[in-house]
């Protein structure tokens, strides 16, 4: 996939064709091996450019027109919007339905209060700047050129959070007899056994079409170096997998082969092998030193506008030549009248928000239903996983937990914050039925099947069920493809050329913070252009 | 479910946002999360309209949810979205979100599913015995006013009704009542018509 995007680019379509010649399809497997590793550090270098052309935000300074803007929400598109217009010379007003700032973008810190609704939860973390938990987004990867570029520009610090470990356990409680192997082991063998059924194959010559003497030799030496193949072509396990023993004064002894047959009856090669080849999910990835929300952080101290936190709309009503827009605060109810609007409100809370967008914009926000996520966040005395050889990554496991992510930072410290749970859109319902005590027991069960002695380390812990958060119901947006078809460029639009639907509901990286600021950015052009044309008009 | 051809949008007028209109205190402020503005209802969320219900059924039902006699079933996903709300709530915060939900105003939800009013008149004759003709409610014989409640959400209701998901709790006696009468509705058709016939009742006091 890399290789042909890398090719497109170049206005090249010859990999897109299926004239594939054989001699181009060793060149393209033989490249892939290297190819994600090499496109993500390339990117992470400032190398290469994105998937899309990050646009130049030169906004036209509004002057003396004094523009109004009213910004509903203080999550990351919101603040963005309000950062830059702010510049740009606009009167913002940012409202905010809840008490903190930075929506998804949450960082829980000793003390901090989880606002679940019917369940409100209190972060009994110990006060120390390392333990904390990224419960909304956690990794930014090199390509995610716009919240990179914030964080160059505000002078956010940004530190390489690793994300997959062969170190790093693959556990199936009915596979392998229900004991982790590590993910270095699994992905040894799965390739070994795998080229020595393509180097079987070469040397039958089972192809549709023979292959030429050259091209057969040149297949079964990618196989050979692909799998770690014995000369003769078969995989008799390799050091790739790890050691069992040995390797410093003693000769090393490389881990036992698992079974084929137990390999392919296993089900990590469907949940997870691949899922750090997910340009997204793919190494080298980023954090921010010291939490997440050093990134709102930054926002707020460049923002000077007013952010009205505890702010709840009632309505918002299109006036023709602007917007109003009427909220509760503090017992009051007051009414903020504007030029233009920026609504990063969930699609799904509009239907309960009194509003006068034309028929079809409210038919499209009707028809979106939210994502879920649910993440769990443990402070563990020790950090028993560096005993392990593991130095952060993370482990997979068929349990409802998914994942144990180990951190990247305070490495030899004393404690540590690890992620307990990981559920992804409905397996989130499952965890949102129980307690938060009911919760940590649970995660904490599942971990004693992968760590001995796993929830005896556990100090204290918070859960994070997105679909369940006031003010939240729900993580980014589903966009099954008929919706997006017939929905998507219509809310990209401004609702009666004032209202703009953004964060990351409005773009195809929904639950991603450079979503958020794709959405951001689109919008801001699109009013930057309007108001170009206006006072061009004006002149004429 | 059966949708109508064209689903027509609910709508509220903004400006009826008036000044006068209650604004909830902080602890009631959940309730318009899922709820909306003036606990006009929100579809998408599956939370349906509670402006318009009398206090003492607000009450109970609260009562209900937090003492798990409603919303309790492993197979009522939105009953124990609610159930979770309610279990911390005291009698005190009960009535306080019950007076609040009789101060907020919105406008009757709009028909949005399919059925023939015709033939649910038939089936409603014996649904006016507790809601009465009109569908305005009787606290004497437990039946809430019906008129101003989403028709997704009876239709939702009256099937986990006859399923057993509510009103099969032993202290749940209205519910078991509500549950009793379902029996009179042969089918899943008859649920949309009956709801059909109910979306044309108007009460006196909502004329008014």
């Amino acid at each position: 996939m890399v290789l042909k995007w890398r090719k497109a680019k170049r206005g090249s379509n010859r990999y897109m064709s299926n004239n594939l010649t054989r001699r181009q399809l060793l060149a393209m497997v033989g490249a892939a091996g290297g190819a994600s590793a090499i496109y993500q550090t390339s990117l992470a270098m400032g190398l290469m450019e994105g998937g899309e052309t990050v646009a130049r935000l030169d906004l036209k300074h509004v002057g003396a027109a004094k523009k109004r803007v009213v910004i509903l929400g203080a999550g990351i598109s919101g603040l963005i919007v309000a950062y830059e217009l702010e510049r740009a010379g606009y009167e913002v007003t940012i409202i905010e339905a809840s008490r903190r700032i930075g929506g998804r973008n949450l960082t829980l810190r000793a003390g901090d209060v989880v606002d679940e609704m019917g369940q409100r939860q209190v972060c009994e973390f110990d006060d120390r700047p390392e333990l904390f938990f990224n419960a909304g987004p956690a990794r930014i990867p090199g390509h995610h050129r716009r919240i990179l570029r914030y964080c160059k520009q505000l002078n956010v610090p940004l530190i390489i959070r690793s994300n997959f470990a062969r170190n790093a356990w693959t556990h199936d409680e009915e596979h392998f007899d229900g004991k982790p192997v590590r993910m270095g082991h699994y992905i040894a063998d799965a390739r070994g056994f795998l080229s020595e059924l393509l180097y079987k194959a070469v040397d039958l010559n089972r192809f549709d079409r023979p292959l030429s003497a050259e091209d057969r030799e040149r297949l079964m030496q990618f196989a050979r170096t692909y799998g770690d193949l014995q000369t003769d072509g078969s995989y008799k396990g390799s050091s790739r997998a790890g050691y069992d023993e040995g390797g410093f004064l003693k000769p090393a002894k490389s881990r036992e082969p698992l079974s084929f047959e137990a390999l392919l009856d296993s089900r990590w090669w469907r949940r997870g092998l691949t899922a750090s080849e997910n340009p997204d999910w793919g190494e080298p990835l980023m954090e921010v030193d010291g939490g997440m929300d050093h990134i709102v952080k930054a926002f707020a101290r460049e923002i000077a506008s007013p952010i009205r936190t505890d702010a709840r709309v009632q309505a918002i009503t299109l006036t023709g030549d602007g917007v109003d827009v009427v909220y509760n605060r503090k017992g009051e109810r007051h009414k903020i009248g504007a030029d233009y609007c920026f609504n990063c409100i969930p699609t799904h809370f509009m239907p309960g928000i009194p509003n006068n967008l034309p028929n079809e914009y409210r038919e499209a926000l009707a028809a979106l239903k939210p994502g879920n996520f649910m993440k769990i966040g443990l402070q563990m005395k020790r950090r028993f996983w560096e005993d392990e050889g593991i130095y952060g990554g993370a482990t997979s496991t068929n349990q409802p937990i998914n994942t144990i992510w180990y951190p990247s930072h305070g490495i030899h410290g004393e404690k540590g914050v690890v992620l307990g749970a990981y559920a992804i859109m409905d397996q989130s319902k499952f965890w949102e039925r129980m307690a938060p005590g009911e919760r940590l027991r649970f995660a904490a069960e599942c971990g004693n099947r992968i760590h001995d002695g796993y929830s005896d380390f556990i100090e204290a812990g918070v859960s994070v069920p997105w679909g369940r958060m006031n003010f939240m119901m729900g993580c980014g947006t589903q966009w099954p493809t008929d919706t997006r078809e017939r929905y998507f460029k219509l809310l990209q639009r401004p609702a009666g050329g004032r209202h703009y639907m953004i964060g990351d509901q409005i773009s195809y990286h929904s639950s991603w913070q450079e979503g958020a600021c794709a959405s951001a950015e689109f919008a801001l052009l699109d009013l930057d252009r309007r108001v170009r044309e206006e006072a061009g008009a004006g002149r004429a | 479910m059966r949708l109508l051809g064209a689903v027509l949008l609910a709508t509220v007028s903004p400006a009826a946002i008036a000044e006068d209109l209650v604004i909830p205190p902080d602890e009631l402020v959940y309730c318009t999360t899922c709820h909306g503005v003036q606990l006009m209802g929100n579809d998408v969320l599956g939370a349906p309209r509670l402006s318009g219900l009398d206090a003492w059924y607000v009450e109970n039902q609260l009562r209900a949810f937090r003492d798990g006699l409603r919303g309790r079933h492993e197979e009522d996903v939105m009953g124990r979205e609610m159930q979770a709300m309610a279990v911390a709530l005291s009698d005190r915060q009960i009535r306080a979100a019950a007076e609040y939900v009789t101060k907020t105003r919105s406008v009757k939800p709009v028909r949005t599913q399919a059925g023939d009013p015709n033939d649910g008149a038939f089936f409603y004759f014996t649904c006016s015995t507790c809601h009465g003709p009109e569908g305005a409610g009787d606290a004497v014989t437990g039946g809430p006013p019906l008129t101003g409640l989403n028709d997704w959400y009876m239709i939702e209701q009256l099937r986990k009704f006859r399923t057993g998901l509510r009103g099969t709790h032993p202290d749940d006696t209205f519910g078991r009542q509500m549950k009793a009468a379902t029996d009179i509705l042969p089918d899943d058709r008859a649920i949309f018509d009956v709801v059909a016939y109910i979306s044309t009742l108007t009460t006196e006091r909502e004329q008014e």
